[in-house]
């Protein structure tokens, strides 16, 4: 079969298996375009922006494990997804991005809509190729998704000239069955001796500790994981990429830890003797001040990716392997083994755990008038039995939500914590509903985050995505502000996002239903007739208590002994 | 501490910035850096000297290593090994100095290479700790020009660094 370079790109997008392809054309990418036209086994999704195309994309891949693919014209639609490829990168997503490039005999020269694609994706990127010759496309193709997926994973940017697609130029087409890369062979399987020691560090704890993280979802070892935590009976508490890879509502789980956790993970971990870390990087928002970084624990960490481990804290017995392979080993070892933890000391651990439980951490004001933000949170996760998709924005919502949304699945809560883009959620929501087309999907998000990728409402239209956007509304950039008031005693630069707009009038203008909720009486029965509206997007605009702060708080630099617990500051 | 790391590299138009880049944008220190081609077309072998304490060279070496375009490397500083640095280096040589300069020359066991009635060019090959030396011994206001081609190294014994 004779296909030319844009043909050769849909064929392999085709034989890669892929659905969707979200994009925005251009000069540089009309002949894959004018491809992708003649077929219908790759279905094409128009955004209004190209950072649109990337966080719908990772949306894609956020909700489903599969490779997010997106395709954009050379020059300013690659910068403008530079965005979202970096976010993808920073949170380990799957994604290929295709990008078009000026013809290949006027590289260099300045021509029109020409950037250096691979020189500025280079630090955000797994990996990234520029096609310089037409025989090599179905292979870069091939390679590029293969990265993409294995190990750890992330985006890959394949960059290609004009002319590589040229229509007239034909060449045999054949799809690499097999690839041989000499440079890359990701880890599969722990070393045994490793697990070994692991485990007998495990069982001779006393007070034992699991802190997982994002790559338990990205690892698809939600099974695995739930089955040895039940087995073990230690307590678990995960990162904001983790969230739902163990029930949240389930009593063994303590809340999500870190600079926002709840007071008994962040204590946990500060008392705890052992420490697991799995499929999770030592983010400083997690560890706080290094120095003070769980001081009596000794630390096993699990992960795919050797530069992880003892990257930011020194690890005892470091694992490098997949998660859902090596948990299964563990598991294995310890059944075989008859073997238990010290049941007497876990019973006192554990006392010890509900009684920093008891202090409440999370309570908030349930008498006020104004809605609470953490109201809003829980009559949603009421509204909706737990069964959602909850994709997030960047601030204080974003907090809120993981804090008041127990989810009990993996790849539910979807939100941007490495790089924590603003404009991320309407955009990821769109890929989410597009991968999910029955399930209910929800957008939370802030006056200022919504405003950064709101064009995207007229992406939702054309596709007719039943979205729920659930905008906290305070008026305020309110992680800002509360930084702002906490740090810079109330000098409230620049963070009061004066001039919002109508965001009911906006949402109806752009053809889909717009809601507002001002008081607390009436929100859950608005968010039951939102959500009644199956077929239909409905902004639902939350006007929510301009004040609220997000508590606990851990201040950067600090030890997770040393958390604010209420508005009243008072330090635990 | 100093550490000379070897790397082969695949021989792919980029592979070079990939690694440049890394040391900036994870701010590594970067002494030196050379890179060459093979025996074998398809690889490059570069050598790189970086200071940093253990932690962060073993942070280097892993960094390094995800990079998909290095197939494989070796911390030469890890075991018994040879370095060599060449440097040519360019001198003002007039009257009572071009003996001195030549006697100097013949200690270090350089070679003088180019001579003009006010200059000499020197070469000069060895660890890089000679080729200061012999900076430090030019006499003051006498060095025109140095160009150093940066470390090189290879493990004592049979083994190589090789695919
Ligand atoms: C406003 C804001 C506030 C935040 N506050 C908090 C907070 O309070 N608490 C908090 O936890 N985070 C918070 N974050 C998020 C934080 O910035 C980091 O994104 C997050 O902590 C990193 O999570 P992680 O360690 O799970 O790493 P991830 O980025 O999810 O990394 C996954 C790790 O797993 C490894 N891995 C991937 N796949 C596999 C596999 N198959 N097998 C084994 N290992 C694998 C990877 O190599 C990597 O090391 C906040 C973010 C924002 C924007
Ligand atoms: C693109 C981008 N710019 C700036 C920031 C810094 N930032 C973090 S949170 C925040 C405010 C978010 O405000 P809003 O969306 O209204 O949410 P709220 O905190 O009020 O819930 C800002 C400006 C960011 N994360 N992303």
């Amino acid at each position: 079969m004779e296909l030319s370079g844009g043909e050769i790109v849909v064929r392999a997008l085709q034989d890669e298996g892929v659905e969707l392809v979200f994009g925005y054309p251009g000069g540089a990418v009309l002949h894959i375009y004018d491809a992708l036209f003649n077929q219908d086994k790759v279905r094409h999704i128009l955004v209004r922006h190209e950072q649109g195309a990337a966080h719908a994309a990772d949306g894609y891949a956020r909700a489903t494990g599969k490779c997010g693919v997106c395709l954009v014209t050379s020059g300013p639609g690659a910068t403008n997804a530079v965005t979202g490829i970096a976010t993808a990168y920073m949170d380990s997503i799957p994604m290929v991005i295709l990008t078009g490039q000026v013809p290949t005999p006027v590289i260099g020269s300045d021509a029109f809509q020409e950037v250096d694609t691979v020189g500025i994706t280079r630090p955000c990127v797994k990996h990234n190729f520029l096609v310089k010759d037409v025989r090599d496309l179905a292979t870069v193709i091939r390679k590029a998704f293969y990265i993409a997926t294995s190990g750890r994973p992330g985006p890959v940017v394949v960059d290609i000239p004009k002319d590589v697609t040229d229509p007239k130029v034909k060449i045999p087409y054949e799809y690499p069955r097999t690839l041989q890369m000499r440079s890359y062979n990701p880890v599969e399987k722990g070393h045994p001796g490793q697990i070994r020691r692991a485990v007998d560090a495990l069982l001779a704890a006393k007070r034992p500790m699991v802190y997982t993280g994002g790559g338990v979802v990205l690892g698809e070892a939600s099974a695995p994981l739930t089955e040895l935590v039940r087995q073990i009976g230690f307590p678990i508490t995960s990162t904001l990429m983790g969230l739902g890879a163990y029930p949240m509502s389930d009593r063994q789980f303590l809340g999500m830890l870190g600079m926002h956790g709840t007071y008994e993970a962040n204590m946990a971990m500060h008392e705890c003797d052992t420490l697991i870390a799995i499929g999770a990087r030592f983010d400083d928002r997690v560890t706080g001040k290094i120095e003070q970084f769980c001081p009596h624990a000794k630390i096993i960490h699990l992960d795919v990716d050797p530069s992880s481990i003892s990257k930011n804290v020194r690890v005892d017995i470091p694992i490098v392997g997949q998660v859902a392979n090596v948990l299964e080993e563990m598991r294995r070892l310890i059944q075989d083994a008859g073997r238990t933890p010290d049941q007497a000391a876990l019973a006192d651990w554990w006392r010890q755990i509900e009684a920093w439980r008891g202090r409440r951490c999370l309570d908030y004001d349930r008498n006020s008038p104004r809605i609470k933000p953490q109201f809003a949170v829980e009559t949603l996760y009421k509204v909706t039995n737990g069964e959602l998709y909850l994709v997030s924005d960047v601030g204080q919502h974003q907090m809120f939500a993981a804090q008041f949304y127990p989810f009990d699945k993996p790849r539910r809560w979807i939100n941007s914590g490495g790089l924590g883009t603003m404009g991320f959620g309407l955009p990821a929501a769109i890929g989410v509903q597009l991968a999910h087309p029955d399930a209910t999907v929800a957008c939370i998000s802030g006056d200022a985050s919504i405003l950064m990728c709101i064009q995207e409402l007229a992406t939702c239209k054309q596709f007719a995505l039943p979205i729920k956007v659930v905008l906290l509304n305070n008026g305020y950039m309110g992680m800002v502000r509360q930084w702002q008031e906490m740090f810079y005693e109330g000098r409230y630069s620049h963070s009061y996002v004066d001039a919002l707009p109508d965001f009911v009038k906006l949402a109806e203008s752009f053809g889909h239903v717009g809601m507002r909720v001002e008081r607390p009486e009436d929100l859950e029965g608005a968010m039951r007739e939102a959500f009644a509206m199956r077929d239909r997007l409905v902004f639902l605009d939350v006007i929510v208590d301009p004040t609220e702060n997000v508590y606990p708080m851990i201040e950067a630099g600090k030890g997770h002994h040393e958390m604010y617990l209420s508005a009243e500051r008072e330090l635990a | 501490m100093r550490h000379i790391i070897a790397v082969l590299l695949e021989n792919e138009a980029g592979a070079l910035s990939r690694v440049a880049g890394l040391f900036s944008a994870r701010g590594y220190n970067i002494e030196s850096l050379t890179v060459a081609p093979t025996e074998d077309p398809t690889l490059s072998r570069m050598t790189l000297v970086t200071t940093g304490s253990d932690e962060i060279v073993e942070q280097i070496k892993k960094q390094l290593n995800k990079l998909i375009d290095v197939v494989k490397l070796f911390d030469l500083t890890e075991g018994a090994h040879i370095e060599r640095e060449m440097m040519m280096i360019k001198v003002k040589a007039r009257g009572e100095d071009r003996e001195e300069l030549k006697r100097l020359a013949d200690i270090f066991r350089a070679k003088i290479i180019d001579v003009t009635d006010t200059s000499y060019v020197v070469e000069l090959t060895g660890a890089s700790r000679k080729l200061d030396a012999f900076v430090e011994a030019v006499p003051e206001g006498r060095i025109i020009e140095v160009v150093r081609s940066g470390p090189t190294g290879i493990a004592r014994g049979e083994k190589g660094l090789t695919l």
